[in-house]
């Protein structure tokens, strides 16, 4: 039997859960010789790929980049596991909710800019409106939480999801944790 | 204030209204005065002072004569003959001359109001009796028609106990929404601890389109004093007040004038009749929250604390304004009091249905021709409020659905209007009698939208102090705009329906309960509306505005 | 002199979730529920200050009662059955605390209060792992002219806690509520700034009974705020000993 393919994407954060997942240290190799990593910031793949068995989604849904490739890797994942608070709440990221993305934009990049006084709009994607939890674009399988969930947390995560169980994560972490 | 003095001022009004030969009555209740009915009345007053008739007609300001959409209206009553009086409808002051010139002769045909059509003949006046037959600034007009009676038989010649028998036996239910035993409320307020007791006449009336209590108080409030005396003298109280919002202003001043009166004739202050029976009302405005209507953010609106609900039990029964029992019924549930005294709780009985007793006061209003203020029995069919009192839909078009209960209650669909209006009855379909406002639909009303507007109401008037309506009706609110706008989801359909259920179980007072009403009672009788938002992005009314779908963000 | 008659308070017998528990008739369900052991969840109620049943977190279900009660107002009667958890109470639970988070802009993760928050840890307890409603993103301000505080409006879940200690226990009465529904907020004085307001004593009680991170302390960084309610029974208790 073939192992099962696991990826992770990277939306809208900061790559803390990312980080968190390298924390694991030397525990990735007992993970790595149970699946096969298809896709990631850590794999060089530019497409997300078919058929993935479980998908680790870090960042909230802001662009319109975020938004298309959120849709296929629903379409292409088995499970799809919201990693850490952004993807959960839209946590930091959503913290310009309050106010319209030319504001943001134009608050960042000129009112707070010292030179090249411009807002980027070429080989951007452009913002939505909002940064929103992934759950409220496409079905989620399971949910992580945690700013970032610790190597701990991934780790018990992915070892019970691999002995085929549900994790029980509500002791073990919460927003913010 | 002795009974003979009592029925000596009867006597004296009365003998002076048979001097009249005619008595012309205008309403000057706040639906004609809006069109100008005081200008009417000057007019009249001028003329018949013009022609010297001073002595043999009497003009006079009255209260509701109920068919508000065809005000002003104006009454020419022979006295001798009050069965041949004339109405008339849409009278200017230019009408002025022509009606007065026509005491002695045929009336003004351009004028005539018929009063042998159902509107009229199908009510049945209880509550309404006076109304827009006395003047409501004297105070010996309504003595002259038995008023202040029923106080002084009850003070006279009944026990506290007595008093509570008799309208626990009438089977009078509160008439301010939920209907519970008004009998039972003053046995348990009688029966609290303390012997500082409370009186509150909850006049806050708040329902969108519901004027029925501001009528009343604006046609004829002594009658409320009077049955707000009776309950004191019955649980023990000797202070009263009337918890009255700011927005109507005429029955605030009418009812200022009226207690003034009354103290004035020794029928409110102390020793009332000679006994010692001390009871005084004073008013309280209320300053614009819907919320201020439930009894316990009214009472804490009296204390002077912001208006907002405290979780029942206890009830202010037991512990009410400053802790001591309370007892608060709405305007019309004191107006019900005096006639039950005067013509004994088995005359009440005998109206209405096994379980709700007597007559309802409704405000007709929205797409159906006579739109007014109507009193009818309890149990009559909802049909003939809306086809026979209520003239049917005009404009040719057809009926769609009937909204009782305001943002508390629920649309009532064409399928059910054979059903009997009684308390039960109308819970049976999802909503409520509430305090009697009644939305006539026709097939241009978006039901949706109307779910919309209610709970754009509860959300607006949630004072916020629990979290499920204050961030509930919010939310609901949020789902049902984009529902009508045309980027609703199936989802959003689910989360609406759970929020209903969770508002209705865990809101701490009635507004959040019951906020969810409106949004039930649509799904269940016009659910295919709400999936034609949805899923055809089309509004079967034609009265949303239904925009492009948008990208889902 | 003859010893004074103790005031008559009747003893009553009730059953919690199927316990037979006693309990005098004065006592709230939360009290007694506390007294043996019973864990109800409550975000509004604190101990010291007067209960005003208004975050509906504490309902639970009475044998024969047709709706809920909320544990910290309702007292007990004799006979009484409680149940304080069913699959139905933790669902209205939830859906209630998510409704906080949804209401106003909940970032646990740069909070001062991370960690130490009631409203982060009442959501774990109940196993809340995301929002299942749409967040409503208000702009709402921060308050920072106080010498020693600052309130965050984008944290507060309007429980009233700041308002009533500062009422009921401080006496000074700088918290209020102005407007109503979605749009109410806690306010100093007649919504002036606090660090202008006459009547605030600078005593802190406030800071320390908020349940999240809405009044803090300054010169806290994340996770930092560490509130300290203990005061406040003590206060209350070296006051009853007092009278």
């Amino acid at each position: 039997m073939s192992k099962p393919r696991l990826a992770t994407a990277w939306l809208d954060g900061c790559s803390g859960c990312h980080m968190s997942l390298l924390d694991m240290d030397e525990r990735l190799i007992e993970i790595a010789q149970q699946v096969e990593v298809v896709c990631g910031p850590y794999v060089d793949i530019k497409e997300f790929p078919e058929n993935v068995d479980i998908a680790l989604v870090e960042g909230a849904v802001s662009s319109e980049e975020d938004l298309h490739r959120i849709k296929k890797i629903r379409e292409r994942s088995k499970l799809l596991i919201c990693m850490g608070d952004c993807a959960l709440t839209a946590n930091v990221p959503s913290m310009r909710n309050a106010w319209e993305p030319d504001e943001v934009l134009a608050r960042a990049y000129i009112e707070n800019a010292t030179m090249q006084q411009q807002i980027p709009r070429t080989s951007v994607p452009r913002l939505l409106n909002r940064a929103r939890p992934v759950h409220e674009i496409v079905r989620v399988d399971i949910f992580i939480p945690g700013c970032p969930p610790s190597a701990d947390v991934l780790y018990f995560a992915l070892t019970e999801l691999l002995a085929g169980r549900v994790p029980d994560l509500s002791s073990r972490t919460r927003f913010g944790a | 204030m002795t009974p003979e003095e009592l029925s000596k001022i009867a006597t004296i009004e009365q003998e002076e209204q048979q001097q009249h030969k005619h008595v012309i009555q205008v309403c000057v209740a706040a639906g004609c005065l809006s069109s100008h009915s005081d200008q009417v009345k000057d007019a009249l007053d001028k003329e018949v002072s013009k022609r010297g008739l001073e002595n043999t007609c009497h003009v006079k300001g009255v209260g509701c004569l109920g068919l508000c959409a065809a005000g002003p209206l104006v009454r020419v009553q022979p006295t001798a003959k009050p069965d041949a009086a004339v109405m008339y409808q849409a009278v200017t002051a230019n009408d002025a001359a022509d009606i007065v010139s026509s005491l002695e002769g045929p009336p003004v045909k351009r004028l005539v109001c018929p009063t042998n059509v159902p509107f009229f003949t199908r009510q049945k006046k209880i509550v309404l009796e006076n109304s827009g037959i006395i003047d409501p600034d004297r105070i010996e007009e309504y003595i002259a028609v038995n008023g202040y009676a029923g106080l002084l038989q009850v003070v006279s010649t009944m026990r506290p106990s007595e008093v509570i028998d008799e309208v626990m036996r009438s089977g009078l239910r509160g008439r301010g929404g939920a209907g519970f035993s008004t009998g039972l409320k003053w046995s348990t307020v009688a029966k609290g601890r303390g012997s500082t007791k409370y009186v509150i006449c909850n006049a806050d009336e708040g329902d969108p389109g519901a004027f029925m209590d501001r009528s009343v108080l604006e046609s004829d409030p002594h009658r409320v004093l009077e049955g707000m005396a009776i309950a004191a003298y019955a649980v023990g109280a000797s202070q009263g007040y009337i918890y009255v919002r700011a927005e109507y202003p005429l029955a605030v001043k009418r009812l200022k004038a009226a207690i003034r009166q009354a103290e004035r004739a020794g029928l409110l202050g102390n020793n009332i009749f000679g006994i010692t029976f001390n009871f005084s009302i004073d008013i309280r405005l209320g300053a614009g929250a819907f919320v201020c209507g439930e009894e316990t953010a009214l009472i804490a609106s009296i204390e002077g604390k912001r208006g907002t609900p405290r979780p029942r039990p206890p009830y202010p029964a037991e512990s009410g304004l400053w802790g001591c029992p309370t007892l608060i019924n709405n305007v019309e549930t004191f107006a019900n009091v005096p006639p039950i005294i005067r013509n004994g709780s088995a005359w009440f009985a005998g109206i209405g249905t096994e379980k709700s007793k007597g007559t309802k006061v409704f405000a007709l209003a929205g797409r159906v021709t006579n739109t007014g203020l109507i009193e009818v029995p309890m149990g009559i069919p909802l049909r003939e409020i809306v086809y026979d009192i209520g003239g049917g839909i005009p404009d040719g078009k057809k009926l769609k659905a009937v909204q009782t209960g305001g943002p508390s209650g629920g649309c009532i669909p064409e399928q059910h209007l054979d059903m009997p209006v009684d308390y039960e009855s109308l819970a049976k379909v999802g909503s409520i009698m509430g305090s009697g406002g009644m939305i006539i639909m026709d097939d241009t009303s978006c039901m949706v939208d109307v779910a919309k507007f209610f709970m754009e109401f509860c959300r607006s008037e949630s004072c916020g102090k629990c979290v499920p309506c204050r961030v509930g009706t919010a939310q609901m609110h949020d789902l049902l705009c984009r529902i009508t706008d045309g980027s609703g989801t199936a989802d959003d359909l689910t989360l609406l329906i759970e929020l209903c259920d969770v508002l209705r179980a865990t809101s701490l007072c009635g507004l959040g309960q019951t906020a969810p009403n409106p949004v039930l009672t649509t799904l269940q009788f016009f659910k295919h509306e709400y999936d034609a938002h949805i899923q055809k992005k089309t509004c079967p009314a034609g009265s949303c505005t239904i925009h492009a779908p948008a990208e889902v963000i | 002199m003859s010893p004074q008659p103790v005031p008559q308070v009747r003893v009553v017998t009730l059953k919690i979730d199927g316990r037979d528990v006693g309990a005098t008739e004065d006592e709230t369900i939360l009290e007694v529920a506390r007294q043996n052991g019973i864990f109800i969840p409550t975000l509004c109620y604190l101990d010291g200050l007067p209960s005003i049943g208004a975050c509906r977190i504490c309902l639970c279900e009475i044998k024969g009662a047709n709706k809920l009660l909320p544990a910290c107002v309702t007292r007990v009667q004799e006979g009484m059955e409680v149940t304080t958890d069913s699959e139905r109470l933790t669902r209205y639970r939830k859906t209630i605390v998510e409704m906080l988070f949804a209401e106003r802009n909940h970032v646990c993760a740069v909070c001062v209060s991370n960690g130490h928050c009631e409203l982060q840890s009442m959501a774990q307890k109940l196993g809340i792992t995301h929002v299942h409603m749409p967040y409503r993103y208000p702009k709402l301000t921060v308050d920072a002219t106080h010498a020693r505080f600052v309130q965050d409006d984008n944290r507060c879940v309007l429980c009233t806690r700041c308002v009533r200690v500062c009422d009921e226990v401080e006496g000074a009465h700088t918290w209020d509520i102005m407007g109503r529904g979605i749009d109410a907020r806690v306010i100093t004085d007649l919504n002036q700034a606090w660090g202008d307001s006459s009547s605030c004593t600078g005593c802190g009680k406030c800071v320390h009974v908020c349940p999240t991170g809405a009044l803090t302390e300054k010169g806290r960084s994340t996770a930092e705020m560490v509130k300290k309610q203990q005061f406040l029974q003590y206060l209350m208790q070296m006051r009853e000993a007092k009278q």
